[in-house]
């Protein structure tokens, strides 16, 4: 177990230093000077300037250069945004958890919907049932997700007038932000309000998360789908088959867990899809997360937050992965013995 | 080996009711009575500043001056007729030069977590508000920019001498000489009165500029939050001098996208928008209302009188026989905008309806220029404005439309259109023969829309771009500015207007009109016909009665800790 986790610490730090490197390199890629980009601080005097030229050692060779860029990534320092000149790092720290929160809620959405789902096509296979959950899987995996999300609020919110369309919360309610994760917000928070903001926050919730899940728990259903044949096929079932156990007992105490492993594989991969989805998804529902504010910074020309927004949020994917990792080591016994990261 | 849980059917099944208690949860009645209580408003932008001293932005007035602040008189009515507010009452010497205020001695300003009076609303105030626009030594004059774009325009430091403090609660405006559109300055949404006490503490804190950044005013709100591009949070002033306002919290949710304004007013997320669009869309709806108000402004085609042939009685008056109003204003405006007889609107207590006008005659038009020695017609130039104005939303359209109407008639016309500013810059140098403009007043006194469009004055300094200049009607309006008779200004006026569509020196074509929907549980006036928006008067109506007996937290009472 140490070696795995050694090795994908290893992995880890030098992904990062792949990562860190490549944003280092578009300071220089953007127009404009490369101390400006690296610190967003265009309104800089001279005397700022110089300071500037020192910290980031621009005077001395590349590499020194990049040992200066490394540290104030270190510090937690990524430069000022060029559009609005507030830290960087204070504006993740507001923005992340948002998206964190929406991309989870989606997670759950997408296994809770696609896993049964792809376990039911399974049993069924070959029959109608899995043939119409299998196309309707292949549907739901063709629709792009800026269209999908652009009818769920013609129908839902304009239409039906069921939920809201835009932002996290009614503006009516006013919670402090502690943690940034929106309903750990709430719950924390002293306002007379709770409960209608809890419910309030959920019934945002719920349109840009469905619309983030759809890609998601179609390829859970494909997935589970797959493992699930696979385990049934297995002598072990025909085993317990032969056992005299009932249908039942072969599918809840055997087939799911087994099956359920190979899946738990694939989640993490799939959490970077769902990010990258959530991101338009965002702009659509006027999410206040990470997404938004990257895409907004392009539009700026905001060279600062685009690589500091970049390096980031591929970081946290990374996290992601890494700890999928661990879980499915910790779950399957076999694939600790993989002492390679993959 | 398998580590999920054992009842792992029975947690899932757990979470989902827990989560389907939640949703449907035994909250109710608060949900409904906070919203009850409160007023979203979808607006179309942020404001550059919270003091509506500095700009003179549509914007900015609508998200400051009647929430946060209070002027010294208001007008009041459908006729627009001053009325007292934090002055109880005036008096104007006979010869118009010395006005004294006496004012009221119950008015607090607001409470907020940065600034807790200790006194009411007195003289200092009145004389801090001022001299902040007049005195270039005032420790405030050139905080924030040194930039009072109304005053500046009115002239306000070149008509007033000196305020005097009479006692604390009396204040005395000396004029260098009488104007009777002095008060209607004063009753405008950027005369409001600020806290002097505030001032000085900021002053002794050295943070001056906050003044303009953290308000505080008498108004029916107070400032509670503000994130710049997203929304502005006020709550109700409890202390307000007169009824407190019927709702507690009042939101300005900041979308400068007109689809997404348009989308949340359709998703109930706000429950006013301004400006909205598809009009169409809205009034099927049974749930929205959308309402419209005449702004005071115009616009109007105009001619250079100095240039040939419009140096010509006559050729104005064919030309401007030629053109068909009313297609301009269903093309252009879309409907959308009120006729214009002359160049006040309706709303305005001096509009005459016994104006004559001209009217949309070709057939008259073409013996007119016969008349004038044009039979074969001529070739002209119309300078239409390259921006977008609320007097005008498509000046180009307008001149094609134009163009074709006057080719019936024989006149060629060639468009012309610049860059803003040079547009404006060429037009002030006289280099045009006629062109599209319009005229958005400052206040509803009806001298802003006739000094500085037509008068003799204006085509000086080059801001009337018709150089027309006729004594007599400069007489007129002298005459209506010495006397405060209302009725003898208004037939002044009603003379001055005879004479414009008499000499023509431009063509009024349209007022335009400002929209704002709601939803229809949204009572009380918002939009008022001159100046920014008001939610002072605005309620919701009741949707559920149920709740009205459940004990409710005050929000306020939370705003003042």
């Amino acid at each position: 177990m140490l070696t795995f986790t050694l090795r994908r610490l290893s992995l880890f730090i030098f992904t990062m230093l792949v990562l860190t490197l490549l944003s280092f390199s578009l300071s220089f890629l953007f127009p404009g000077d490369t101390v400006i980009n690296h610190s967003g601080q265009i309104n800089a005097t001279a005397t700022e300037l110089a300071h500037l030229n020192q910290v980031y050692q621009m005077d001395k060779s590349i590499f020194n250069q990049y040992g200066a860029y490394l540290t104030h990534i270190l510090n937690g320092d990524f430069g000022q945004s060029m559009a609005s000149q507030s830290p960087i790092s204070n504006e993740i720290i507001k923005l992340l958890p948002a998206t964190i929160e929406l991309s989870l809620v989606a997670l759950l959405i997408a296994m809770l919907v696609g896993i049964p789902l792809g376990f039911i096509a399974a049993i069924k296979h070959n029959k109608t049932s899995d043939n119409v959950i299998l196309s309707l899987a292949m549907l739901g995996y063709s629709i792009p997700v800026f269209w999908l999300g652009l009818l769920a609020i013609l129908v839902f919110s304009i239409g039906l007038g069921w939920l809201p369309s835009a932002g996290q919360i009614s503006l009516l309610f006013e919670i402090e932000f502690v943690t940034g994760i929106q309903f750990f917000d709430i719950l924390l928070s002293d306002s007379p309000y709770k409960w209608q903001a809890f419910r309030d926050a959920s019934a945002h919730m719920i349109l840009p998360a469905c619309v983030i899940a759809l890609a998601p728990a179609t390829i859970f259903i494909r997935l589970s789908r797959a493992s699930m044949i696979e385990v049934l096929a297995a002598s072990y079932i025909r085993a317990a088959r032969a056992k005299g156990l009932s249908f039942q007992q072969i599918i809840f105490r055997h087939a799911i867990r087994n099956a359920l492993i190979q899946i738990i594989r694939h989640v993490g991969l799939q959490f970077a899809n769902l990010v990258t989805i959530a991101m338009v998804t965002e702009v659509i529902f006027s999410w206040p997360g990470i997404g938004r504010w990257l895409i907004d910074s392009i539009y700026q020309r905001d060279y600062t937050a685009i690589q500091s927004g970049l390096l980031v949020l591929s970081c946290f994917i990374f996290i992601v992965h890494i700890l999928t990792d661990f879980i499915y080591a910790a779950l399957n016994p076999l694939a600790r013995g993989n002492n390679h990261g993959s | 080996m398998v580590v999920l849980p054992m009842n792992f059917k029975s947690i899932f099944s757990l979470t989902i009711a827990a989560f389907v208690s939640l949703l449907t949860g035994c909250n109710e009645g608060n949900k409904l009575s906070l919203s009850e209580r409160s007023i979203i408003y979808c607006s179309e932008g942020s404001p550059e500043t919270f003091n509506p001293q500095l700009s003179t932005s549509g914007t900015t007035s609508d998200a400051t001056a009647k929430q946060l602040y209070n002027s010294l008189i208001v007008y009041k009515g459908k006729n627009n007729i001053l009325a007292p507010s934090l002055a109880k009452s005036w008096h104007v010497t006979r010869d118009g030069k010395k006005i004294t205020f006496y004012l009221r001695q119950d008015v607090s300003f607001h409470q907020t977590s940065y600034f807790t009076p200790t006194r009411l609303l007195n003289a200092d105030d009145v004389l801090f508000s001022f001299n902040r626009i007049l005195d270039k030594e005032h420790a405030f004059h050139h905080v924030s920019g040194n930039q009072y774009p109304f005053f500046q325009s009115v002239k306000f430091s070149e008509l007033v001498d000196k305020i005097e403090k009479i006692n604390d609660f009396t204040v005395r405006f000396i004029l260098k000489r009488n104007d009777s559109s002095f008060l209607a300055n004063l009753a405008t949404d950027f005369a409001v009165i600020l806290s002097e006490e505030y001032g000085q503490i900021l002053q002794d804190k050295n943070s001056g500029h906050e003044i303009d950044i953290f308000p505080i005013g008498t108004g029916p709100f107070k400032l509670k939050d503000y994130r710049v591009g997203s929304l502005i949070r006020f709550y109700r002033h409890e202390a307000y001098w007169q009824e407190k306002a019927k709702i507690e919290q009042l939101v300005y949710d900041i979308s400068p996208r007109e689809t997404s304004r348009l989308t949340k007013l359709l998703a109930k997320e706000c429950d006013v928008s301004s400006y909205p669009i598809a009009h169409a869309k809205i009034a099927e709806r049974s749930d929205l209302k959308l309402e419209s108000i005449t702004s005071l402004n115009v616009g109007y085609f105009g001619f250079n009188t100095q240039k040939e042939p419009f140096n010509n009685k006559i050729v104005r008056q064919a030309i401007s026989l030629a053109i068909n109003k009313q297609a301009l204003i269903e093309t252009v405006y879309q409907g959308q905008a009120a006729w214009a007889k002359s160049i006040l609107p309706k709303t305005s207590w001096a509009y005459d309806k016994n104006t004559p006008e001209l009217g949309y005659d070709p057939v008259r038009a073409k013996s007119l220029l016969e008349v004038a020695g044009y039979p074969q017609g001529f070739t002209m130039d119309i300078w239409a404005m390259p921006v977008q104005r609320p007097y005008n939303p498509n000046a180009v359209t307008m001149a094609k439309l134009i163009q074709a109407d006057l080719k019936k008639i024989g006149v060629t016309v060639k468009i012309v259109s610049y860059e803003w500013s040079t547009f404006l810059r060429r037009l002030s140098q006289g280099e045009h023969q006629s062109f599209l403009l319009g005229w958005t007043a400052d206040h509803p006194d009806p001298d802003n829309f006739f000094t500085p469009i037509l008068s003799c004055s204006a085509s000086k300094l080059g801001n009337n771009r018709t150089f027309w200049c006729n004594k007599e009607y400069d007489q007129l309006l002298e005459n209506a500015l010495k006397t405060t008779n209302m009725n003898k200004r208004k037939s002044y006026y009603a003379k001055a207007m005879a004479i414009i569509n008499e000499e023509m020196p431009l063509l009024a074509i349209a007022h335009s009109k400002r929209f704002q929907a709601r939803g229809i549980d949204v009572e009380g006036d918002i939009l008022s016909n001159f100046g920014g928006i008001s939610f002072y008067n605005a309620a919701k109506k009741a949707i559920n009665n149920e709740v009205k007996n459940v004990v409710q937290p005050e929000i306020a009472d939370k705003a003042s800790n």
